[in-house]
């Protein structure tokens, strides 16, 4: 959505990230395990971008959006936001940090408080950070309702009044609240209809057009994705495995599950269909809470050699702004097909 | 297609009773499904595909569900007019259906091995015995590794990919002519989705049965069916060969809906926004006078105040609107704003 000169300045950095969640057992509820959502995360994001996060369900890719607002205490590493080391800030300035970085969920159902009404579901920001009271409030509420493409009205309507579409529109009124620059859209539009999920994403572009908003843009739409990110990071069992410019990962994809994911997307052309030649890959998510030795990605993998089952690859700049981590992409410079093996 | 369709929808009208008033869910639907032919249906959420489905199968529950019209034909024998013993030997046998969440479609506390042993024994009349050894044959059919074991299994002990597998293997048990598959990929990631779509394709060309795939995904119905039916508030509006559909679309909800997707098999052009069909899907309580799709429609004249029929426009396809939207163009913004509501 941005242009080359907006790249630059980097507006969230994500040093070696790590959230675990403790797996417990039995009547006393002992730990007994721990699962890696998100397992050494390092990423850029650079303000005026959209940056997607796409991966199957499992992979840890909401997680690391909500780790990075800090909805979620990280286990490990760091979120640089505006410059600042969110870890070490003082409860007050992390506050002042938050009305900075806001999310849009999932679920236009389960995100909104039935017993709310519109208006004060997208005023609730301004009360708890104590931004504006009585009228003045109501005046913002109703710019942005308008902002969002609905009637300043709505604000004394219930959410139940409202269809999927409108329901996520009042989502991103609230995010906008508190004039952020950053937002974590977490699969805006995955539970819409597809003539409305068109609406919503171009609601997204002309705010962020407007506004100068910073997205991390969290799907498992690919489709979408190339449509709408500027760059793209695929996440495989809480590993970021390749981030390039959405046109390179699109036309040149280096790690072999970025490979197999992408031509695992059906496109909406029966010719095109019938001539693809598509990576059926063998098995299923391992699963994260029995952490897999080595490359993670190596029980699945038709490139895995034995060295990838004991050593963990890297993150490589494979051509500029690519990054990838695969022994065998590292050892060629670039995916060989001829190294594939079948299963 | 000059023999007898295997499976004639004539009319079929669905109707739902609440509360809130009657919900018009399947408004008169015909079609031919020929033998081993593979039918796309896609609509979106409302569209009445899923019903239409269940109504096929005579599976409407009553109250507060009701077919009120219409004949289905299967090898030309009406099944609505059955009784529920003669419709319980078809189902399953003859015409058998998979579901969209495998997880909320089997028997928790029955094994797999005994849910797919379950059709065996009561349509084919063979022993548990056979049936359990039959049914891990199947197991294999459908790709579960280590087949013998996991017959056993329970299905929370089996991962989404495999449950829908299993649905399937289940669903093929007994050899049906014509399989009806309500978005069973659709709770799927797209790795899982691949391959089972691959998996059906070649059960498809293995068995050479016919059939009928629902979806709300365009993507893949471009992949897996010959021909392809679009629907949209109950109403078949646009029925054709799946590349004619979208090489050259007829209906406006049609185009609309091609035009509302990226694609990611081509680059984007800067600047360049989708466009997306305005206003909201239909009530299907309030449906409006005339066509259905006319509040939303950029195409709409004084007629479409006037539901149209689906007409045969050309060979092999039908389609239910007055404009021709080839010689046409669209009015700018003529769909009412969410916000208008």
């Amino acid at each position: 959505m941005s242009h080359e000169e907006d790249r630059g300045e980097v507006l969230v950095r994500v040093n070696d990230l790590k959230k675990y969640f403790p797996t417990s057992h039995g009547l006393l509820r002992r730990t007994v395990g721990q699962v890696r959502a998100v397992d050494g995360v390092s990423l850029e994001i650079y303000r005026g971008e959209t940056l997607g996060l796409v991966g199957e369900s499992g992979c840890g890719k909401t997680t690391l959006g909500r780790t990075i607002i800090q909805l979620y205490e990280p286990t490990g590493g760091e979120v640089f936001f505006e410059g600042a080391n969110l870890a070490t800030l003082s409860a007050a300035e992390l506050r002042a940090a938050r009305r900075r970085m806001q999310i849009v969920f999932q679920d236009p159902y389960a995100s909104l408080n039935p017993r709310m009404t519109v208006g004060t579901i997208v005023g609730e920001p301004l009360a708890i950070h104590d931004v504006a009271q009585g009228r003045e409030r109501r005046t913002i509420v109703e710019g942005l309702l308008e902002r969002v493409g609905l009637d300043a009205r709505a604000a004394n309507r219930f959410p139940h009044e409202f269809s999927g579409g409108q329901r996520q529109r009042i989502g991103v009124a609230r995010a906008l609240a508190l004039n952020p620059s950053f937002i974590v859209a977490d699969e805006p539009i995955s539970a819409l209809d597809v003539s409305i999920q068109a609406q919503i994403v171009n609601l997204l572009e002309a705010l962020q057009d407007e506004l100068g908003l910073t997205y991390l843009f969290v799907t498992h739409d690919l489709g979408m994705v190339r449509h709408i990110c500027d760059r793209v990071a695929v996440m495989y069992l809480g590993k970021v495995v390749e981030v390039a410019k959405s046109e390179q990962l699109y036309t040149n994809p280096q790690h072999p599950y970025t490979r197999a994911l992408l031509s695992a997307v059906p496109v909406p052309d029966p010719v095109a269909e019938a001539q693809r030649q598509r990576i059926i890959l063998e098995g299923e998510l391992p699963n994260p809470a029995h952490p897999t030795e080595g490359c993670k990605f190596n029980t699945r993998c038709p490139l895995a050699r034995e060295y990838c089952r004991q050593e963990e690859p890297a993150l490589f700049e494979c051509e500029p702004g690519h990054l990838v981590s695969c022994f065998a992409v590292e050892e060629d410079g670039h995916y060989q097909e001829s190294r594939a093996h079948v299963l | 297609m000059n023999e007898a369709p295997i499976v004639e929808v004539r009319d079929l009208t669905t109707r739902f009773y609440t509360e809130g008033g009657t919900v018009f869910a399947v408004n008169g639907v015909s079609y031919d499904l020929h033998e081993g032919e593979t039918l796309g249906i896609v609509g979106e959420s409302g569209s009445g595909k899923s019903v239409h489905a269940l109504s096929i199968m005579g599976l409407i529950s009553c109250p507060p569900g009701e077919v009120v019209g219409g004949t289905v034909r299967f090898r030309g024998r009406d099944l609505l007019g059955l009784s529920h013993g003669q419709m319980r030997r078809i189902r399953g046998r003859e015409i058998a259906m998979i579901f969209q969440d495998p997880a909320t479609s089997l028997n928790p506390v029955l094994t797999i091995g005994r849910q797919i042993g379950e059709a065996l024994v009561l349509h084919m009349g063979i022993s548990p015995r056979q049936a359990h050894d039959r049914a891990v044959a199947l197991l294999e059919m459908v790709g579960i590794p280590q087949a013998a074991e996991r017959v056993n299994a329970y299905p929370f002990q089996l991962s989404g990919g495999m449950r829908q597998r299993a649905m399937i293997a289940m669903a093929l048990s007994c050899a049906p002519q014509v399989l009806i598959a309500d978005e069973p990929t659709t709770a799927l990631d797209v790795t899982i989705q691949a391959q089972i779509l691959d998996l059906v394709r070649r059960l498809r060309d293995k068995l050479g049965m016919a059939i009928i795939w629902i979806t709300h995904d365009l993507g893949i119905v471009a992949g897996l069916a010959e021909r392809v039916l679009v629907m949209y508030a109950g109403f078949v509006v646009e029925d054709a060969p799946v590349k004619d559909l979208y090489a050259d679309p007829r209906h406006p909800y049609t185009l609309g809906l091609l035009a509302s997707l990226p694609r990611m098999d081509a680059a984007r052009d800067q600047g360049e926004h989708l466009r997306p069909i305005g206003g909201q899907p239909p009530d299907l309580i309030g449906l409006p006078q005339g066509c259905p799709f006319q509040p939303r429609c950029p195409y709409r004249i004084e007629r479409c105040a006037e539901n149209p029929a689906l007409t045969e426009i050309a060979p092999e396809r039908r389609l239910a609107c007055w404009v021709d939207v080839r010689s046409t163009s669209p009015i700018q913004a003529a769909a009412p704003s969410e916000a208008a509501r």
